[in-house]
């Protein structure tokens, strides 16, 4: 009788780094689905593009770097990061920016370092910076909102306009985003940080149709829908609670200290925890496991550092939504946070004492 | 779920297969042969030491092999292994119980359970008469009644089924380690056993049966010292060093077995489960059984598995099994086979994506995520900086990593090179040490020779440049003769008559010493008699020839009508140098004589004696050789500085002599001696240098003079330290070579310095007649 060697343990639990990916994807579902509700149909494609190119451009790299890339595929984490990006940028971006966005992110932020694993850096995040520093203008033009668009849009103007830039009927991109009062629409962030730049107070600025519900149309469902999505990872225990919470309660803290000192200067925090990608970044971005903190001490201080940034990018610096940067710029800190929290091993006096 | 039924039993396998050494530590001495009966319960080995432990018979049989065999190992290697094949009878060998245990001496227990070959049951395997012998006090005793993993129920079915004898080896225990407090853990998933202990302990209200949270991995000796009392055990240190001893609940069955019914360790419940087994249980098996006995009576089939494998132990920790063939030990708790559905192969391991669910399952908080980098890219180092070797290797890690990297195999890896590379730090800095060792050892042979190259090159350097101090010495002497001439003019009539008279005395009291010398040569009747007769020629010897030197230095001054004054002078220290030389001589037959040293020393004192004799004689040769052949008055002189300069050499050599043959038994004696012999020789050497104007004008004889004392000073120096034992003969031929010619005496002085130069390093290093060496 031969029988097989293995080494111990015998036993393995079955959740997969696959099933793992497909979980978060599948959570972040009804926060995306509610997205081509409000916005149109356009993110959809702009996934479906992301996704061909992420997984292309991977297999590619990974054939040449003579790898078995239909196992590396299976993983998932390329579709993830495609979905990511694909939530990012507005809905009827080019195709050809999606793309670049994808090689970035698959190509040059994954690939280029080493692959899953390796990557310093959000992959998804990194390709929209770099998106944005690009093409300024066009990762800016978010679309308005379905219910006040002048000009409907359907599945195949969506379509045509990523791919031709002009609908059936002649529209190009920027007549779809006019609003009804004739109006380029921004998103609500980005309006109010203009209009807040253009002097006006903060009551003002909020008046707009937009702001509808006071958090601007869409966005605040859309947020309770990442975040419902989050709280069911949370419960799955696809993430650990530490970098959700402490960057939502640095953004909370912050902004209400803002907020208080000057409140018509300062939106509420409450309007920061839901508009934009705020819950889409506290659960899906941040916890990306690659390129944040590993220790549970690292990742409240991971977390706290990016809700810091956010607030501080979104109310000083020169964008209107802080996700991607504040991440970038925490996923940089990583390897000191994880190095000055090591956790107590069993029997040592305390941490970093050798012997 | 194997832990339904009752512990069943295993039967009697064909053979039984005993690996010698079952526990952590060495192996017992066998016992027996092959082709010995044996009875059940009898040893097989004998504990030699410490860490030993015996091993019984399973069963009365006959040894029909002794020999390697697969064993227990994850490795399988092959172990020395005794092959019993039983008779069936199951005849037991006489049995010594101990029931009334607490009237005994404890040591009397502890060397019971050792004789029982009792070592940790649950699963490490630690010799148990060490564990229960602690130099510390005891705080706490735990019996972990927690299984170490999932699937293992042998402890669970043990506890239901024999609370009452586990309560009874607690209370050996106890009474051996005097603990403060007595904790029974259990995993509260097992409410049956905790009842059955529980009912056990009812009498004793300090036994405490604790349930605690099943939490892979519970059991683990440290988890459950951290979860019973708070406590952690510092790294490095034994759970004793925070008060703690734990001993598992089998172990406790087996002492109880040992105490009160003298039954050794011969068999243990091991739980047969896994879903390619028909009927999963426990039961009772020998030890020796081989696993595959085990799976036939568990009904293991081997088609449910499409990749055969077996586990021995748990499936967390457990080993896969080489072959069927391996036999059942000391802490063998569990054999496991399991369908392929049941425990999914392991795929190939994918990306780490750094979640960290690796990092909080580990019940170290160790960060196995870093380990894995580290362990993988080699860096052991920074792998140790990460606390590799706390990793207690409980799998947890590994089990929940969902890109199913092997960590657990990584780390072992790991640590096998660890091992690897201080075995070879430790190789090589051994092989360091002797490099260096062999390189200072060239060195210094190196330096020995050019410094022996050097004195060489000295010496005829002195050579040559004494030959012209000789030239120039000449001219010296002559101008000196003159001036002595024109003294001679000056009538002195007294004081010749007084230094004639002085020399009379002087020779008479030299005779006279010369012949208490023979007197004494011939007092000592123990003396072997061949030595009394050297002795005694030597003597003589020594007597003629000072007698012949008196005689020549007479001659020269009756012959001489030269200058009264410088004769009698010269005469004078003639006498007085002969009186010290046979003052020493006579020192030096003393030594002999008195002396009981062995004989070694005694023939290579009586060596020494020889040979100083033989420069005396040659010296004594050459000083009359010179008065003889020279009649100018100068020459007397040099004759007398000859002499001295002899009896210098022969005084201070016998005293030395008489210190080295001494020094073993009469301290006083050898210290007295060297302060008087050299005392001698100084004065002779004032009065000659006094009186000598002319000193160098002899340059031949006072080389010689020169030479031989420097040989002799060394050849003592080379005596003292290679006393006691070698003497090279060659050394002490050495002076012999003493013939006319300079150089054959210079190389011989050569020789003996380096001699002497090597038996210093010898006495440095022996570190021996100190003292000695100061005195010279
Ligand atoms: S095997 Fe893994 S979980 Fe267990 S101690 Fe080692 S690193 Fe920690
Ligand atoms: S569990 Fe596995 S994948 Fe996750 S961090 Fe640990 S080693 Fe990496």
């Amino acid at each position: 009788m031969s029988l097989r060697l293995a080494s111990s343990p015998h036993q393995h639990q079955q959740r997969s780094t696959a099933q793992l990916m497909r979980l978060v994807c599948y959570c972040a579902l009804p926060g995306f689905a509610l997205q081509c509700w409000f916005f149109g149909w356009g993110s959809l494609i702009q996934f479906a593009i992301a996704a061909v190119f992420a997984l292309g451009i991977e297999a590619a790299i990974l054939e040449i770097r003579k790898k078995d890339f239909e196992r590396a595929l299976a993983d998932g984490s390329a579709l993830l990061t495609a979905l990511l990006l694909a939530i990012c940028i507005p809905p009827l971006t080019p195709w050809w920016i999606t793309a670049i966005g994808a090689f970035f992110a698959i190509g040059i932020s994954k690939q280029l370092y080493g692959g899953l694993g390796f990557n310093l850096f959000n992959p998804a995040m990194v390709a929209y910076v770099t998106l944005l520093v690009s093409f300024p203008v066009a990762m800016t033009s978010w679309m308005p909102p379905v219910a006040l668009a002048e000009q409907g849009y359907d599945f195949f103007d969506a379509l045509r306009v990523i791919f031709t830039g002009f609908t059936a009927d002649g529209y190009s991109l920027s007549q779809l985003r006019m609003g009804a009062d004739g109006f380029t629409m921004a998103t609500p962030l980005d309006s109010v940080k203009t209009d807040i730049g253009l002097g006006l107070t903060l009551q003002e600025a909020t008046s707009k149709v937009q702001f509808a519900d006071g958090f601007g149309i869409g966005w605040l469902w859309i947020n309770l829908a990442y975040l419902t999505g989050g709280l069911l990872l949370l419960k799955l225990r696809a993430i650990k609670w530490q970098i959700p919470v402490s960057m939502l309660g640095a953004i909370l803290l912050v902004g209400g200290v803002i907020h208080l000192a000057s409140p018509d200067l300062f939106t509420s925090p409450w309007f920061h925890l839901l508009s934009g990608g705020t819950m889409l970044g506290a659960f899906f971005i941040a916890t990306d496991p690659v390129s944040a903190s590993t220790t549970d001490k690292g990742r409240l201080i991971f977390g706290a550092g990016i809700g810091v940034l956010v607030i501080v990018i979104r109310t000083w610096g020169g964008y209107p939504d802080a996700i991607a940067f504040a991440v970038v710029l925490m996923n940089m800190t990583v390897p000191l946070i994880d190095y000055y929290t090591r956790p107590r091993t069993y029997g040592y006096q305390s941490r970093g004492k050798k012997r | 779920m194997s832990n339904q039924d009752l512990i069943g039993k295993a039967g009697l396998p064909e053979r039984l297969y005993l690996t010698v050494k079952q526990h952590i530590g060495t192996e017992g001495q066998l016992q027996v042969a092959v082709g010995d009966q044996v009875l059940k319960g009898q040893a097989l080995t004998r504990s030699t030491n410490l860490f030993s432990l015996p091993i019984h018979a399973p069963t009365s049989g006959q040894i029909t092999a002794i020999g390697p065999h697969v064993s227990a190992h994850p490795s399988g290697m092959a172990e020395l292994t005794v092959e019993i094949t039983p008779d069936g009878q199951d005849r037991w060998h006489s049995l010594t119980p101990l029931p009334d245990y607490q009237q005994l001496p404890k040591i009397k227990i502890i060397e019971a359970i050792c004789d029982a070959g009792i070592a940790g049951m649950g699963g490490a395997g630690f010799p148990t008469h060490i564990k229960v012998s602690p130099k510390k006090d005891v705080e706490f005793l735990i019996i972990n009644g927690a299984e170490c993993e999932p699937y293992i129920t042998a402890d669970d079915r043990l506890m239901r089924e024999h609370a009452w004898q586990i309560r009874q080896g607690i209370d050996v225990l106890c009474h051996l380690l005097n603990p403060g407090h007595v904790l029974i853990a259990i995993e509260d998933n097992k409410p049956q056993a905790i009842q059955a202990m529980q009912v056990a302990c009812q009498e004793n209200p300090d036994y405490i049966v604790c349930p605690i949270p099943t939490k892979y991995p519970a059991g683990g000796e440290k988890q459950l010292i951290q979860v019973l009392t708070g406590r952690e055990v510092p790294h490095g240190r034994l759970p004793i060093d925070v008060g703690v001893i734990m001993q598992n609940v089998g172990t406790c069955f087996a002492v109880a077995d040992a105490i009160f019914t003298g039954k050794p360790l011969i068999q243990r419940v091991v739980t047969l489960t896994g879903e390619a087994m028909q009927r999963p249980s426990n039961v009772w098996a020998l030890l020796g059984t081989p696993v595959n006995h085990l799976l036939a009576q568990a009904g293991y089939q081997a088609q449910r598995q499409n990749t055969p494998r077996l586990i021995m132990g748990g499936p967390m920790m457990g080993f896969s099994l080489v072959s069927d063939q391996v036999p059942v030990v000391k802490s063998t708790n569990c054999i496991l086979a399991p369908t392929d559905q049941e425990m999914i192969l392991p795929e190939e391991e994918q990306a780490c994506i750094r979640c960290s669910a690796c990092a909080d399952a580990c019940p170290v908080s160790l960060l196995p995520q870093q380990l894995y980098w580290h362990s993988k890219a080699k860096e052991l180092d920074k792998a140790q900086d990460y606390h590799l070797f706390d990793c207690i290797e409980c799998g947890a890690c590994a089990y929940v990593c969902p890109s199913q990297i092997p960590l657990v195999h990584y780390y072992r890896v790991a640590k096998a090179q660890v091992r690897q590379q201080e075995e070879e730090k430790q190789k090589a800095d051994k092989a360091r040490d002797r490099f260096e060792a062999r390189k200072e050892r060239l060195e210094q042979e190196k330096t020995e020779r050019e410094l022996k190259h050097q004195q060489a090159a000295e010496a005829r350097r002195q050579a040559m440049a004494s030959k012209e101090t000789q030239a120039s010495s000449n001219a010296a002497a002559a101008l000196d003769r003159a001036k002595q001439r024109q003294a001679l003019d000056q009538p002195a009539s007294d004081s010749g008559s007084n230094d004639r008279v002085a020399a009379a005395i002087a020779r008479a009291k030299a005779r006279k010493e010369a012949q208490a010398a023979e007197g004494n040569t011939v007092a000592p009747a123990e003396q072997p008699p061949e030595q009394n007769k050297q002795d005694k020629v030597a003597a003589a010897i020594a007597r003629a020839k000072a007698k012949k030197a008196a005689q020549a230095a007479e001659n020269t001054q009756a012959s001489d009508n030269a200058p009264a004054e410088t004769d009698k002078q010269a005469k004078v220290a003639a006498a007085v140098a002969r009186a010290k030389a046979k003052k020493a001589a006579q020192a030096a037959e003393k030594t002999e004589t008195s002396d009981s040293t062995p004989a070694e020393t005694d023939k290579q004192a009586k060596v020494a004696a020889a040979v100083a004799r033989a420069k005396a004689k040659k010296a004594a040769q050459a000083a009359e050789k010179t008065a003889t052949s020279d009649s100018a008055p100068a020459e007397t002189d040099k004759q007398a500085k000859v002499a001295a300069a002899v009896a210098r050499a022969k005084a201070r050599k016998a005293a030395q002599e008489a210190s080295t043959d001494n020094q073993s038994d009469t301290p006083a004696e050898a210290k007295e001696k060297p302060v008087k012999a050299p005392r001698a020789p100084r004065k002779v050497n004032k009065t000659a240098t006094d009186n000598a104007k002319a000193e160098t004008d002899d340059p031949k004889a006072q080389r010689i003079a020169a030479a031989i004392e420097q040989a002799k000073a060394r050849k003592v120096q080379k005596d003292q330290a290679a006393k006691p034992t070698d003497e090279e003969p060659g050394i002490a031929m050495a002076p012999e070579v003493t013939i006319d010619e300079d150089k054959k005496q210079r190389v011989a002085a050569a020789i003996a310095k380096a001699k002497a130069r090597k038996a210093k390093q010898n006495a440095q290093s022996s570190a021996a007649n100190q003292q000695e060496n100061t005195e010279e």
